[in-house]
């Protein structure tokens, strides 16, 4: 239970760098209750009564977007999905004109997801919506940071000094953005071991870079956080093989029972390439924390739009834009 | 918003008087029926404990629960601060049990109504009574107490306060007159 009085409510939730160490902490101590409610006979509440949700995914889903679905359902929401392939239409104009579609239709909260870094902030600014980023590009993904967080906090408590190694492709991962910021603010350390040409320039300086899975595992790290290897997004060679990533970035059955002896919480996002970033015996590992994250994921999405507050209405001059 | 002061309304041994008085009314008219009490977070919930301790010392068999209604609010649009969730606490099956609500006052009936939407969420009870300490009137619903401390007569604007020693750290019901809102 906190004590502090809850932070002041946003519109939008689009990255977790903007969020403050208190509204971070209020939002998983939020989740934690929603994550009750699962055992109840009636499993929704009535705060989003009335309310309209649409999930917005200009890229395919189907995790994120049930998980968000079933978060809004859980508060009485309406929830509408709109899955919007890439049209000819040029993105800028595509975007603004779906915008101004779903404004005339009152929605409430904007789930949104898209290719592109930047366009969940660019509706933001569009809408009196409240808009969610469900990910954009290799810029962010939020909600998943929050739910990671609840997850490790359900581990194991109070995450202050705490551990997280980060795996794999951190170049194309919004996901690595998103979960070693949150794991900065809340005063965690943070461990990345990638192959040199997946990690990004312009690495801040308090992640601690491993140069073999042996020596990181030796930084005795908490989490072992496995990103997805994101095949769809490799359109050059960045390693010369599946095998060979595996070999030497994936955790192999010999790292396996390495983190088992040492009690390390393994985690990954989703979905898992079976054989590429782990062997399938880690799932059934007693600290293998996948599913749990799906399961939290729920709780922290319901925590974000049951604090998350629509504007009342468009400001005159975003009417105006509108109308151009 | 000016304010003419605080005036106190119930002192400690009033207080005390007033629950010992809820506690045998809930007795007389359960004389041997296992009862559930469940208390509206924060005060009510206090309320609820004591009385739950005196009906646990007569050796009644009684459960008590907790409840946070911030979910069942109908009023979340509007703020600017969203409520923090404790969470609500029923370890007993609400099925078929005999519950008896507690608040620390009663006012419109909203936390009262959010409360009852709450309970039958959990499952279906035999039967639900209330149980307040203060009732200070301007009701806006059709919902009223089965077991009362004190009645009060307040203007619509005066702030009515319980403060208990456990959330407080002093015991007391007060009033606060504010001048109407222009």
């Amino acid at each position: 239970m906190s004590t502090t009085a809850p932070p002041a409510r946003r519109k939008d939730l689009l990255d977790i760098e903007s969020l403050t160490r208190e509204e971070i902490v209020f939002l998983l101590d939020t989740a934690r209750p929603f994550k009750d409610l699962f055992d109840r006979s009636v499993k929704k509440v009535p705060a989003l009564r009335g309310k309209t949700v649409l999930n917005l995914f200009f890229e395919p889903s189907t995790r994120t977007r049930a998980s968000f679905e079933i978060a809004a359902k859980r508060l009485s929401a309406d929830v509408t999905n709109l899955a919007i392939t890439q049209s000819s239409v040029t993105k800028g104009e595509s975007i603004l004109d779906t915008v101004d579609t779903m404004q005339s239709m009152k929605v409430d909260y904007m789930v949104v997801r898209h290719a592109a870094a930047g366009v969940p902030a660019f509706i933001a600014r569009h809408t009196p919506a409240a808009v969610i980023n469900a990910g954009d590009g290799n810029h962010a993904h939020p909600t998943q940071a929050l739910l990671d967080a609840f997850t490790m906090r359900e581990a194991v408590g109070e995450l202050d000094g705490r551990r997280i190694l980060l795996v794999g492709d951190l170049l194309h991962s919004r996901v690595f953005r998103s979960v070693s910021t949150v794991a900065r603010k809340l005063d965690m350390d943070v461990g990345i071991f990638a192959p040199t040409t997946l990690i990004p320039s312009g690495r801040p300086d308090y992640m601690q870079a491993f140069s073999t899975f042996d020596e990181a595992l030796e930084w005795s790290p908490d989490f072992v956080y496995l990103l997805r290897l994101q095949r769809e997004r490799q359109a050059a060679h960045f390693f010369p093989s599946l095998r060979e990533y595996h070999h030497v970035f994936g955790l192999t059955r010999e790292r396996f029972l390495e983190c088992r002896r040492r009690g390390i919480r393994i985690m990954h996002p989703g979905p898992v390439n079976r054989g590429v970033e782990l062997v399938d015996e880690v799932l059934t590992y007693e600290h293998c924390l996948i599913n749990r994250q799906v399961e939290n994921g729920i709780a922290a999405r319901m925590a974000v739009l049951y604090w998350l507050q629509p504007a009342v209405t468009p400001l005159p001059d975003e009417k105006e834009e509108f109308a151009s | 918003m000016s304010e003419t002061g605080e005036t106190s309304l119930l002192a400690a041994p009033d207080i005390r008087h007033k629950i010992e008085r809820i506690a045998a009314q809930i007795v007389e008219a359960h004389p041997d029926r296992p009862l559930a009490l469940v208390g509206i977070h924060t005060r009510g919930a206090v309320l609820c404990r004591r009385v739950y301790d005196i009906l646990r010392a007569r050796g009644r068999d009684t459960a008590f629960g907790t409840l946070d209604i911030a979910l069942y609010r109908d009023d979340l649009d509007n703020l600017g601060t969203i409520p923090s969730i404790r969470g609500s606490d029923l370890p007993f099956p609400v099925e078929g049990a005999h519950i008896i609500l507690f608040d620390d006052v009663l006012f419109t009936g909203r936390t009262i109504r959010a409360a009852l939407d709450e309970l039958v969420d959990y499952g279906r009870p035999a039967r639900i009574e209330l149980a307040v300490l203060v009732d200070r009137g301007h009701r806006e619903l059709p919902i009223a107490p089965d077991y009362l401390g004190q009645s009060m007569s307040t203007a619509r604007h005066d702030h009515v306060r319980v403060c208990f020693t456990e959330t407080d750290g002093r015991e007391g019901v007060f009033l606060t007159r504010s001048a109407p809102q222009p």
